[in-house]
């Protein structure tokens, strides 16, 4: 990869972590751990992946991104204002009253936004159907669907698993946010996962294993689909959950917490961004 | 009905490339029509109504038509959150389409008794909800819910129902059908109970009472202009339906009746009790237990009627 483009990300991921500490911050919102753990593969995704068109948000040919996750949203948001989706504006009223941003990802009135989720499970349902529409029209667009590890305790996510490489789409991408935390603790203590690459691997989708923080572990994956013709992908992306806050990586607390004007400074010091 | 809709569902879909249809591996026998001639347009998703109810938002989203299907309870309340949230709040241009819809599954027990869909469905927003009362309904329907873009939950009963528009009516949503003029009581059915309540209305008839008999095939939105002159043309309103007595075609009436200032007209729910039913037996046998034949709904009409006109 060359080194700028590496920069180039780097400096995405900076500002989408920027925007979601400000955003839960100012909102009191929740779920700040989930939206930093996601925030350097939506830099990649974003930042040179996903043919995309912020003046032509409907365009047909698209791809579609679909944040299954969806109390991850502040993450996406950022991304979306940063390549110009919307303005900037919104983020500083996000989940306030008049908002145009709820807390769990909404397509109503965000351009960008594919589809509006925060129930689990829903996600990857909805990118089947966009795959089938996509290779019956001969379109050559790619649905890109993450997940949250704590998603796949859900019966519907396994239905989809089992239905994408039945129908051979290979124009569907799983990225599962492994960041190893759910609501209640460790994936592993409340409902373990593991083997979960090869719970996926059985069920015949083309699956690698990355460091969802490495940038050039993240280009290369999302460079290289599908990664079998005739098969969906599916990425494990090991992450830290809050990471790049020191106290906030591997911490359930900042599942629900919001940082204060100390911890805000911190992090934002942390990441070398001025306030 | 089922064969209605699905001849009709070729038709249109033979028009209109858009024009999917999704099964949860329910219809052996009858959906290999649609099958044959359209098979890049035709899913079966395997026993997966989350999954299918997903996948048809995914593809309405992208621009098509989506037909899913299944019996009884499977296609709505299985995956009713799938319903809210994918295909109503994202407005998405699904049809579900549940066989079934009653007791037509009675001897199969509980879980095929499709007895409080229409007050979950209903309680959607963006939802249309119809159920026609006859084979002839359910082809006009199956035309009219794909003219209308948006979500809509279509139920049908079952095959071989009688048939009771001897020529075709005027159907459009939301518009009740006078089946039958009368100006004595109205009675407004809906889905299968049609038949029931035309049978009950020739019997009120020889007993001196005209009965106005009303097709409410679409419970949402509702035809609130037929009940009000109802309200104002007729002694009593009597609803009829195959489906609990909380939140459907009664509920829907009653709410009507609630906001208007004029409390002329009697009226009453004819509708299942809010149990599961603990007799086992066919759909006439339930309907017997729980007083929803024709006998049984023409004498309590005409009981409930006299007692007003006798008061009077």
């Amino acid at each position: 990869m060359r080194s700028n483009m590496e920069g180039n990300y780097r400096a995405l991921s900076v500002l989408i972590r920027a925007h979601v500490l400000k955003m839960s911050h100012h909102a009191h919102s929740s779920h700040v751990g989930t939206a930093l753990s996601a925030a350097d593969l939506l830099a990649v995704l974003y930042g040179n992946v996903l043919r995309v068109d912020p003046a032509r948000p409907d365009w047909p040919d698209r791809d579609r991104f679909i944040l299954s996750k969806g109390h991850g949203c502040a993450s996406l948001y950022a991304v979306l204002v940063e390549r110009g989706f919307f303005p900037k504006e919104w983020l500083e009223s996000y989940g306030q009253d008049g908002s145009h941003l709820f807390e769990h990802i909404t397509h109503h009135g965000v351009p960008g936004v594919e589809a509006s989720t925060g129930s689990l499970g829903h996600g990857l349902p909805i990118g089947c159907g966009m795959a089938l529409a996509g290779r019956r029209d001969s379109r050559s667009y790619r649905i890109f669907v993450m997940l949250s590890d704590g998603e796949c305790d859900e019966g519907s996510t396994w239905e989809a698993v089992l239905f994408a490489p039945h129908h051979r789409l290979d124009n569907l991408v799983a990225i599962v946010d492994h960041n190893k935390l759910q609501a209640f603790g460790k994936v592993k203590e409340v409902l373990d996962l593991e083997p979960l690459a090869d719970k996926w691997r059985a069920f015949n989708w083309a699956v690698r294993e990355i460091d969802g923080h490495d940038f050039v572990q993240i280009e290369k994956v999302l460079s290289s689909i599908p990664f079998e013709p005739g098969r969906p992908s599916c990425i494990i992306a090991h992450t830290i959950k809050g990471k790049g806050v020191s106290f906030m990586e591997n911490q359930l607390a900042w599942h629900y917490k919001s940082p204060n004007d100390e911890q805000l400074h911190q992090a934002l010091d942390e990441l070398g961004v001025t306030k | 009905m089922r064969t209605a809709f699905i001849n009709a569902l070729c038709e249109i879909a033979e028009e209109d490339e858009r024009v999917w249809f999704l099964t949860g591996d329910l219809g052996f026998s009858v959906l290999e029509r649609f099958y044959n001639r359209f098979p890049e347009r035709y899913v079966n998703v395997g026993v997966a109504e989350q999954n299918m109810t997903g996948i048809a938002a995914g593809l309405a989203l992208a621009g098509k038509i989506v037909f899913t299907y299944s019996i009884a309870n499977f296609p709505t309340l299985r995956c009713v959150e799938q319903i809210r949230n994918d295909v109503c709040y994202h407005n998405a241009n699904v049809k579900i389409v549940a066989v079934g819809g009653g007791l037509v599954y009675g001897a199969q027990g509980v879980t095929h008794h499709g007895t409080e869909d229409l007050a979950i469905m209903r309680a959607l927003p963006n939802m249309m909800v119809v159920a026609p009362g006859d084979p002839v309904e359910a082809a006009l329907a199956t035309r009219a819910i794909v003219e209308r873009p948006g979500p809509c939950y279509l139920r049908l009963g079952r095959a071989g129902e009688p048939i009771v528009h001897q020529t075709p009516p005027d159907f459009r949503i939301g518009k009740a059908i006078t089946v039958r003029e009368g100006s004595d009581v109205t009675l407004i059915a809906t889905g299968g109970m049609l038949y029931n309540t035309m049978q009950a209305g020739e019997q009120l008839t020889q007993q001196g009472v005209q009965g106005r008999v009303l097709s409410m095939h679409t419970i949402k939105p509702l035809d609130t202009g037929a009940v009000l002159a109802a309200a104002q043309e007729t002694d009593a309103i009597m609803t009829i339906e195959e489906h609990s007595i909380i939140g459907g075609l009664g509920s829907a009436v009653a709410e009507v009746l609630a906001g208007t200032d004029s409390k002329k007209a009697l009226f009453r729910r004819f509708a299942l009790p809010d149990e599961y039913l603990k007799d086992v037996g066919s759909q006439e046998y339930l309907w017997r237990k729980n007083s929803l034949s024709v006998e049984q709904i023409a004498n309590r009409i005409l009981e409930e009627y006299r007692s007003i006109k006798g008061s009077k």
